[in-house]
């Protein structure tokens, strides 16, 4: 038919620029860019086109017979429709015609025009955009549409696969093509009139249909040229038809709407990407993580969230603390606090004075002693004492925050995949590869990661599988806990021996050098000695070694935090020591006052009080414990830096260039026996990370620069641990994937940070401080100075209130509504846990039930014959082309079948199929009911699909379960089958 | 566009450099050049009036604008400058063979880059024609549907295009994804765990139906089936 219509349809062509040229006039300037380069041509090229169209019919037709005789069959009907329903489509054909007509006559109206200016236009930017835009909105709006018409698709019973609604568009929109061309030739205006409502609304939901085709194309799994055919057809379709439709308004708002949301979504994506780009150090994160896993790398991460948490932390003090001080409060020198003693000057620039934090170093802005205790410095008025004591509350209250935040993150994201372990394999073979590396060196890391995290799958799922003595293994548990009790309860009386120790040589002066450090040696060598200890003792419990690590961490954290409170404990004695002396200093110091205003007094007969004439640095002054506190958190911070390098330095570098290169002249291979290489002590550093950061906690608020120390520390250690790891660590033996999120880290944070809070906040609370140092000298307890400022520079009416706030009648309550509400939302979360895991079950459920249906109808039938469809066309399936379409399409599809890796399942399939082409001959081509039908009839989509294309479908995509389900005796099965074919058929038939 | 080249090259010697440049970088470059000079050229405003129509279909059958699909002709045109030829208006019929393409960086380093080409040639044999180059970037584009780059992702991961996955299938993924490392046990017991996992109706290899209901609960799929060019 279309090639016979040729001559029609190059008129078509010519009607269709016309058309096109009042689509641009309405604004449609969508339509316009898909038809631009037709109109652009004018009539002559069009007419050089009409061919191409009809031979591309051809074309699509020789396709679309070729995958499978199905379509051919299908073809077939609606020609048969056609034929029965023939005053339908002539009603049809009829009111086409109008539409045109109408059409083209407001074309012809315009036409002459526009054509110039079109071609003009085209050209220019501004067209260019405005097409852009509107080809967008077109799009959405098209979609929208399409559902709709969908929708009424589905309420007349087109219940069929898309793409015979596509095959059956195809013939009635060539139909209506030939018809309407013609009929627009000789039809004349009068009726225009005549087209009803129903019509219009078929028409429009055809068009609609052609749009959404035109939308979802790219959608469609086929082959580019069936895609391009399609297209080509559907487009002009609803170029010929869509002019007789009406056009929406308020177009350009929507246009406009649209390319704005489409902005946004990419400057979302675009600042996604830089904040990611922000995150420093990924690329080494990721290379550690590449050849040492998971475990070793989630370190390092926790490295980097400590880095960034105290850069803020770090910010907040020098900021608001020791830059205020620097630039605007007084220079040293100018009083006592701000100098050096005398006596102390002439030692105070040496090396070993200044390494002990001593003489210059003590009385610097490092330390709390520096800080004056005026109310206000500068010209800015900054309330320095008020300021410092906030940001050292504040940095408590910010870690918390953060931390549990952090925490409260992390157990979200547990949370939120918890169905991870159903398909963990699957996932990491066919979604592990970065489709988007570019980069060999990448590449290369990319292989090892993913090396490594099978690794580590492999290892879990062998921990999943192993089969255990399980006596054996509670005894050898329980006995390692026993040993690592006692270990523990031996180093903590070791501890507490050597600090009575060191509490008896306090008091005297004649120590040598191991008597003085004694309890920081100990203390060293019990953290160096005790968690190998414990971790050849956890070989005995044999845990997972994810586990292994935990109580590891649990154990060693636990000797730390001896060690930690130990120290804590010494260091109260002393500060009780100095408060003592501090009290006698302050009373002589105020009686020398008194006695020489008493002098001046007598002598000069002057009531003014002028201080004394003494240079700074001769004043007696207090021991101020709080910069002692300070510099015993600043040494035990920088001894605690120079062990961990140290260790890394001896015991892992040291090590490696050994075993490497002493290997080539020794008497057993260094490498892979005795002393081999280090592994990365994951959790030995995490611990060293917590606890440092624990005595950051506790000194900063005592030595306002510990903080600027630790950041370097940081910095320093993630580059020189990094390259330490890389370096001279092999990978773990068992390289495990750490756990999901880091709340175990994070939980000993919080513990640690707890426990650091408690110290500091008892002695801000309840210690007097030192009366010549420190912003806050001269009151009785730290925070008077929030009472200072309340009553001074607040309205009197806030004081009140805060009053009210602090009376133990309101505190009470709340206290009491606070548990109240824990209480509450821990029932809440549980209550959600519960429907949580309820859900779980359900979902399960619903699994089966699907794996049940699965095995039992063949529904996804349709995007399996699409992806059949794509099978190479060089590959045999394709090669025998199809003659006519008729031909069942067993011969292609039969050689699939031959493939290797077949089951036995499948085996059966075959001798049930083999009798069926046989069989299906007759069903493929019935000669009566078929005849009558009058077009792809709304039968069951699967199973006509599976009647038309025999069994070779079957064995390649069905599943061979439901079909021995359905016909398990194999003598009966051709039969049966047939009759099953036939029954599947019938309806189309009685059409 | 020969025309235009032509012209240009007698124009200056800036000119030349101009060409050379974006001859080298992209097609499109050179179109927004011809339409800065449209007086000068009558006859190139036609041509890139069809150069474009060719390309409007395109536009619509793939994910990509106007201006991404020129480029992606560049491309196409410079890795075989000798079968494709500049002008595409004819839509000429020519195959870059698959050895060419593979080179490209953005599959170089793939470990499936010819299993992908494989599965978007019309023969199996990787020849590409430039609908099908552009049919391939557009199904690994950001914005295809999850659907539709699961039905590609099985058909690259399908090596003997058997419309199956199965274990030698899996198999040959394994080793190419890491470089054959694992020992063959380990091969042999992840690729049984794969299948079990992801095998509903217990035929013992995956099928697409297997495939995507594994793939569409993959978290990480869509960010990592994605190639941007």
């Amino acid at each position: 038919m279309p090639r016979k219509s040729e001559v029609l349809q190059m008129d078509d062509v010519g009607i269709e620029v016309d058309e096109d040229l009042s689509d641009s006039d309405d604004g449609a300037p969508q339509r316009r860019g898909n038809r631009r380069p037709a109109a652009g041509r004018g009539g002559a090229k069009g007419r050089g086109r009409g061919k191409k169209p009809a031979s591309e019919d051809e074309e699509d037709e020789e396709e679309d017979e070729a995958p499978r005789g199905r379509r051919g069959a299908n073809r077939k009907k609606p020609a048969k429709k056609r034929g029965g329903k023939d005053d339908d489509d002539e009603d049809e054909s009829e009111d086409e015609a109008p539409k045109r007509k109408r059409g083209g006559a407001a074309n012809k109206r315009r036409g002459g025009k526009a054509q110039d200016s079109d071609e003009e236009d085209s050209d220019d930017g501004k067209g260019k955009k405005g097409k852009k835009g509107g080809g967008k909105k077109g799009g959405k709006e098209e979609e929208s549409k399409g559902k709709k018409g969908d929708a009424k698709g589905k309420d007349k019973g087109k219940d069929k696969g898309k793409d015979k609604e596509d095959d059956k568009d195809k013939k009635k929109k060539k139909k209506k093509k030939d018809d309407s061309s013609s009929s627009s030739n000789s039809d004349s205006d009068e009726e225009e009139e005549s087209m009803s409502e129903g019509e219009m609304g078929r028409l429009m939901e055809e068009v609609e249909e052609k749009k959404k085709l035109i939308t979802t194309i790219r959608n469609k799994p086929w082959r580019m040229k069936r895609r391009l055919t399609h297209l080509r057809e559907a487009q002009q379709f609803v170029d010929k038809f869509e002019g007789a439709l009406g056009k929406g308004k308020g177009r350009k708002w929507y246009a406009y709407k649209v390319m704005m949301t489409k902005k946004w979504i990419k400057f979302q994506r675009d600042f996604e990407n830089f904040r990611t780009a922000c995150i420093p150090w990924e690329r080494k994160i990721k290379d550690v993580e590449s050849h040492f896993g998971s475990s070793v790398a989630s370190y390092f991460i926790f490295l980097r969230w400590m880095y960034g948490m105290n850069l803020v932390l770090f910010g907040f003090t020098f900021g608001l603390v020791v830059i205020p001080e620097v630039l605007m409060g007084l220079p040293y020198g100018s009083i006592p606090r701000k100098t050096v003693p005398k006596a102390d000057q002439p030692t105070a620039q040496d090396y070993s004075v200044l390494m002990d934090f001593n003489g210059y170093c003590k009385y610097s802005v490092l330390f709390y002693g520096f800080y004056n205790d005026q109310r206000t410095i500068g010209l800015l008025k900054f309330r320095l004492p008020l300021s410092y004591l906030m940001v050292g509350i504040g940095s408590f209250g910010y870690s918390l925050m953060v931390v549990i935040r952090t925490m409260a993150k992390n157990a979200d994201v547990g949370g939120g995949d918890g169905e991870e372990g159903e398909f963990t394999f699957a996932w990491k073979m066919f979604t592990s590869w970065d489709y988007l590396i570019g980069n060999s060196e990448t590449a290369d890391n990319k292989y090892a990661s993913i090396t490594t995290s099978f690794k580590e799958s492999i290892v879990d799922e062998q921990e999943n599988q192993k089969d255990e003595n399980i006596h054996l293994r509670r005894f050898l548990r329980v006995m390692a806990n026993f040993m690592i009790l006692c270990s523990l309860g031996g180093s903590g009386y070791l501890i507490y021996f050597v600090v009575k120790r060191s509490q008896e040589f306090a008091n005297r002066t004649d120590l040598s050098w191991y008597e003085k450090n004694e309890l920081e040696l100990i203390m060293s060598l019990l953290g160096l000695v005790c968690p190998p200890l414990f971790e050849t003792i956890a070989e005995l419990e044999d845990y997972h070694p994810r586990i292994a690590l935990k109580w590891q961490l649990g154990r060693i954290f636990a000797l730390f935090l001896g060690n930690l409170y130990t120290f804590l404990f010494a260091l109260f004695d002393e500060v009780n020591n100095k408060l003592a002396q501090e009290d006698s200093i302050r009373n002589a110091s105020l009686w020398a006052l008194k006695e020489y205003h008493a002098n001046m007094t007598r002598l000069i007969n002057d009531s003014s009080i002028t201080p004394p004439p003494m240079d700074p640095g001769d004043v007696i002054r207090g021991p101020c414990w709080e910069t002692a506190v300070g510099i015993e958190f600043v040494k035990l911070t920088v001894s605690d830096i120079q062990v961990t390098y140290l260790t890394i330095l001896i015991g892992d570098f040291a090590r490696a260039v050994i075993v490497r290169f002493l290997n080539y002249c020794w008497c057993w291979d260094l490498e892979a026996g005795f002393p081999s290489y280090g592994e990365f002590d994951i959790s030995g550093n995490v611990l060293g990370l917590v606890f440092n950061q624990g005595m950051i906690w506790m000194g900063a608020f005592y030595a306002p620069g510990l903080v600027g120390i630790n950041v370097l520390r940081l910095l320093s250690s993630m580059y020189y641990q990094c390259w330490a790891v890389m370096a001279t660590n092999v990978p773990h033996e068992r390289v495990f994937k750490a756990s999901k999120s880091n709340n175990f880290y994070m939980g000993l944070l919080l513990l640690i940070l707890f426990l650091s809070l408690l110290p500091v906040v008892y002695t801000i609370m309840t210690l007097p401080p030192s009366f010549d140092c420190g912003p806050f000298s001269g009151k009785p307890k730290m925070f008077d100075v929030i009472m200072e400022t309340i009553d001074l520079d607040l309205p009197a009416f806030l004081g009140t209130l805060f009053s009210y706030a602090a009376n133990p009648g309101l505190i009470i309550p709340a206290v009491l509504l606070m548990v109240l509400a824990i209480y509450y939302l821990n029932s809440v979360s549980e209550a959600y846990m519960n429907s949580n895991m309820e859900l779980k079950k359900k979902m399960q459920m619903a699994r089966d039930e699907e794996k049940n249906r699965r095995n039992n109808t063949d529904s996804t039938n349709q995007v399996m014959k699409d992806l059949e469809d794509l099978l190479p066309s060089g590959s045999p399936a394709a090669l025998v082309p199809p003659p006519q379409p008729e031909n069942p399409p067993e011969l292609e599809a039969r050689p699939t079948r031959t493939k290797p890796g077949r089951g036995v399942n499948l085996q059966k399939d075959v001798t049930l199929a083999s009798p069926n082409p046989n069989a299906q001959r007759p069903v493929s081509r019935p000669p009566g009911p078929r005849g009558a039908g009058p077009g792809p009839g709304p039968g069951p989509g699967p199973g006509r699909g599976r009647g038309q294309r025999g069994p070779p479908e079957i064995t390649t995509w069905g599943n061979p379960r439901p079909r021995q389900d359905v016909f398990t005796p194999k003598t009966v099965s051709v039969s049966s089958f047939q009759e099953n074919v036939f029954e599947d058929d019938a309806p189309s038939g009685l059409y | 566009m020969n025309a235009f080249t032509v012209r240009a090259v007698n124009m200056t010697v800036r000119g030349r450099v101009m060409l050379l440049y974006m001859i080298h970088t992209h097609v499109s470059l050179r179109v927004q050049c011809v339409i800065h000079v449209p007086s000068a050229f009558g006859c190139t405003v036609q041509l890139f009036n069809k150069l474009t129509h060719v390309f409007f279909s395109l536009q619509d059958c793939t994910f990509f604008t106007r201006k991404e699909i020129l480029r992606l002709h560049g491309r196409y045109h410079e890795l075989a400058p000798h079968l494709v030829p500049m002008d595409y208006t004819k839509e000429p019929d020519c195959n870059v063979p698959l050895a060419l393409i593979v080179n490209m960086p953005e599959l170089k380093e793939n470990p499936f880059r010819n299993r992908i080409v494989e599965s978007f040639s019309e023969d199996g044999m990787g020849n590409l024609s430039f609908n099908e180059f552009v049919d391939m970037f557009s199904v690994l584009s950001e914005m295809a549907p999850r659907e539709l780059k699961a039905i590609y992702a099985f058909k690259i991961y399908d090596f003997n295009v058997d419309n199956y996955l199965c274990k030698e299938d899996l198999e040959k993924t394994l080793n190419r994804l890491t470089k054959e490392e694992l020992t063959p046990e380990e091969v042999e017991l992840v690729c049984e765990k794969a299948i079990e996992e992801a095998d509903l109706d217990g035929d013992s290899k995956l099928s697409f139906a297997d495939f995507e209901n594994m793939i569409s609960r993959a978290p990480d799929f869509l960010s990592t089936f994605h190639i941007r060019i």
